[in-house]
């Protein structure tokens, strides 16, 4: 009798771990800056060109850095969302505009509204690397030290705030400054 | 049906988007050497390092901007003097061991490691176990007497049926 369900034990363990895979999503590395200072920066500013942007800004609040570009069609999706995050006062957004032209950017900021505190202007794609950026949007999550708390990779939706985002942001904005 | 529309352009636009990318940003910039031992190490270490975008190329291969940027970063390392080790750290620091094909031996890669070996033991063992069950008996005098009948019945019986 035993012998006879082995085949069956064994489909059923093949059948977890092959599901198990389904669901992960390959494309998401986990990033090894969590929990680890925002890399130093400093750009101009979008808008302002003559103004810096620098990684110490961030300082003193929880705050989200959302990268993006004109060209990034899933930029478009989330942008939205960020608008209205921002609007609502649910999250400090900056923006961090990458390996994008500056009057490209300004024309989608100007077309699509701005939700971001600043963005820096990043042409060079440098400060993405330091920031291990490979698929844009990312957004990170920074505390009020300016560590790096968590890093959503793809665009923000209602969903992907609402449950993981949000529950972040409460939890640093409790913590002690 | 409008809906429908936006989405077919959409995914035109998805179809069309990646080839625009890699015509006008191909990984042509020439790298120039100052000797063939260091484009050999260029050569070897971008292939030991994976593409993000890409995940199944290397950054040798990939004609994805980022690949294209971090071939940059390490020819830029490389000219800069830095040690090979020194610049995986660079790329590792960033964007994690996922960057290496060979990742290290560590705690949490001890199972990718050794798994298969694992495996392979466990497989052993099973047919070890499966193979050294069957039991020999030495068979009795009934038995070889019906055998030998057999083997001599059977070149007549086959002859029949011819």
């Amino acid at each position: 009798m035993i012998r006879k369900l082995v085949p069956l034990l064994l489909f059923i363990v093949l059948a977890v771990f092959l599901g198990i895979g389904l669901t992960l999503n390959p494309r998401e590395v986990p990033s090894p800056l969590i929990d680890k200072p925002l890399p130093g920066f400093s750009l101009s500013k979008v808008k302002q060109a003559d103004q810096t942007f620098a990684s110490t800004d961030l300082k003193g609040q929880v705050s989200l850095l959302n990268v993006w570009a004109s060209w990034c069609v899933a930029c478009r999706v989330e942008h939205p969302v960020l608008v209205k995050l921002a609007r609502s006062g649910q999250a400090n957004i900056y923006g961090l505009n990458y390996k994008d032209k500056r009057e490209d950017a300004l024309r989608w900021l100007e077309y699509y509204d701005d939700p971001y505190q600043y963005s820096g202007f990043d042409n060079l794609g440098k400060t993405g690397i330091d920031l291990g950026v490979y698929g844009v949007p990312e957004t990170f999550v920074i505390d009020k030290q300016g560590v790096i708390r968590y890093k959503h990779i793809g665009p923000i939706t209602d969903e992907v705030f609402a449950e993981k985002i949000r529950p972040i942001i409460q939890q640093l904005e409790a913590a002690p400054q | 049906m409008k809906q429908f529309f936006t989405l077919t352009a959409l995914l035109m636009l998805c179809l069309v988007s990646p080839l625009t990318i890699s015509n006008s940003f191909a990984g042509d910039v020439p790298f120039e050497f100052s000797s063939p031992e260091e484009q050999e190490r260029f050569k070897k270490l971008t292939e030991e390092l994976r593409c993000l975008v890409c995940q199944n190329q290397s950054l040798a291969d990939s004609h994805a901007e980022l690949a294209q940027d971090l071939r940059n970063e390490v020819y830029r390392e490389m000219k800069a003097g830095n040690s090979n080790e020194e610049i995986i750290r660079y790329l590792v620091d960033r964007y994690g061991d996922f960057v290496l094909y060979r990742p290290p031996l560590k705690g949490t890669t001890y199972l990718l490691w050794f798994g298969p070996f694992m495996f392979l033991v466990i497989g052993a063992l099973i047919a070890f176990l499966l193979l050294r069950k069957k039991p020999v008996r030495e068979i009795t005098e009934e038995e070889r007497q019906r055998a030998t009948e057999l083997l001599r019945d059977t070149p007549q019986e086959e002859g029949k049926k011819s």
